[in-house]
């Protein structure tokens, strides 16, 4: 069941908030994971695994390093979603 | 099935690409009941991960450089089994700094030996109470006789390891335990991607190995694991069993 990039960016953001304790607010599609929103590896690793339980997704390694935004990711899934 | 019945304690499960998850769904698959550890600020990814199993197996906190975690362990096995066939170490941790032979503090070789070397000894220790005669312990090195590319105190830890596995063969031995290691080729797991110039060894292994070698394939390592915990090795200890596609006997 495809959802729409609105409610991936909405579930992502409840993911990132879960980890880092950040508002979802504060979890745009323009904002960078690392530069704006501080997250370390280990927390993208967390983000990454609980992403692909909720949106049902394979987010391999390799692709991990060019989700460099919240945006990118959410498009990410939105095409790979089943 | 090859493991019906055992109780294993598996290590070392981060994400489904490490060694150890494979260890895990295959012996869930040949009988086995697993626990796995976890430790800090991974525990959530590696319950999250476990739940990817065949079974969804508990998680109990264990740093291996942690005194507490150790000695609190068999107590804490013992809500979940009574008593353990098997322990999995699939553990490896060096800093960055450590990577860099020549420039390395000895800060950074100490806390490499005491997560990859030391910890053998450690979890051994903290294991045998719930262990009894039969009982097998593996774990995972990379050939140690080798000065490699990159992978530098990383490489002495493992040297120190594999010694550790002898020592261990010595003193659990009389116990009826066995202890032994495989020693893998190179897996694209998390901790091998940490280690900076991994890639060195991705290309080149393949073309060395007789048999070849898919770097992205960690199920050979794992089944050589899961054959070391089942009852077939039942004279092996001390032992290093090589999965590397056959490059530990080739001369170039
Ligand atoms: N991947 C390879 O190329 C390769 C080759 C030969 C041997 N090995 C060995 O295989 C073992 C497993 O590594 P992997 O490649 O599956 O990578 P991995 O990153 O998936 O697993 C390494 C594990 O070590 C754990 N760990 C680190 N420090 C710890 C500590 N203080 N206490 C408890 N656990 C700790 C991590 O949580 C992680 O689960 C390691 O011993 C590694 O050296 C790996």
């Amino acid at each position: 069941m495809a959802q729409s990039e609105q409610e991936i960016l909405e579930g992502l953001a409840e993911i990132v908030n879960e980890e880092t304790g950040l508002p979802t607010d504060s979890v745009q599609a323009d904002k960078s994971f690392t530069e704006d929103l501080d997250i370390d590896s280990l927390s993208m690793m967390t983000i990454v695994v609980n992403a692909e339980e909720k949106f049902g997704v394979r987010i391999p390694d390799d692709e991990v390093k060019n989700l460099t935004t919240v945006g990118d990711a959410v498009s990410f899934i939105a095409k790979n979603q089943g | 099935m090859l493991l019906e019945g055992k109780k294993l304690l598996i290590t070392g499960v981060l994400m489904d690409s490490s060694i150890a998850f494979h260890v895990a769904r295959l012996a869930q698959e040949e009988g086995a009941e697993v626990v796995l550890t976890s430790f800090g600020r991974t525990m959530k990814i590696t319950q999250t991960i476990a739940r990817r199993l065949p079974t969804t197996p508990p998680v109990l906190e264990l740093d291996v450089t942690d005194q507490e975690h150790l000695d609190t362990l068999a107590d804490r096995l013992g809500e979940h089994v009574d008593h353990l066939d098997g322990v999995l170490h699939s553990i490896g941790f060096a800093p960055q700094g450590a990577f860099n032979f020549l420039e390395a503090t000895f800060e950074d070789v100490s806390t490499a030996m005491h997560a990859s070397a030391f910890s053998l000894k450690s979890l051994a220790v903290a294991a045998l109470p719930r262990m009894s005669a039969g009982g097998s312990i593996v774990g995972l090195t990379f050939d140690a006789k080798f000065a490699w590319p990159v992978y530098d105190w990383m490489g002495v830890a493992k040297a120190a390891f594999e010694s550790t596995n002898r020592y261990c063969a010595r003193d659990l031995g009389p116990k009826g335990v066995r202890c032994n290691l495989v020693s893998a080729g190179p897996i694209r797991t998390t901790a091998a991607k940490s280690i900076p110039g991994f890639e060195a060894f991705e290309n080149t292994w393949n073309q060395r190995a007789p048999l070849g070698w898919d770097v992205n394939d960690p199920v050979p390592a794992a089944k050589a694991c899961a054959a070391l915990l089942s009852d077939w090795f039942p004279a092996t200890t001390g032992e290093i069993v090589h999965v590397d596609g056959g490059v530990h006997v080739m001369g170039q």
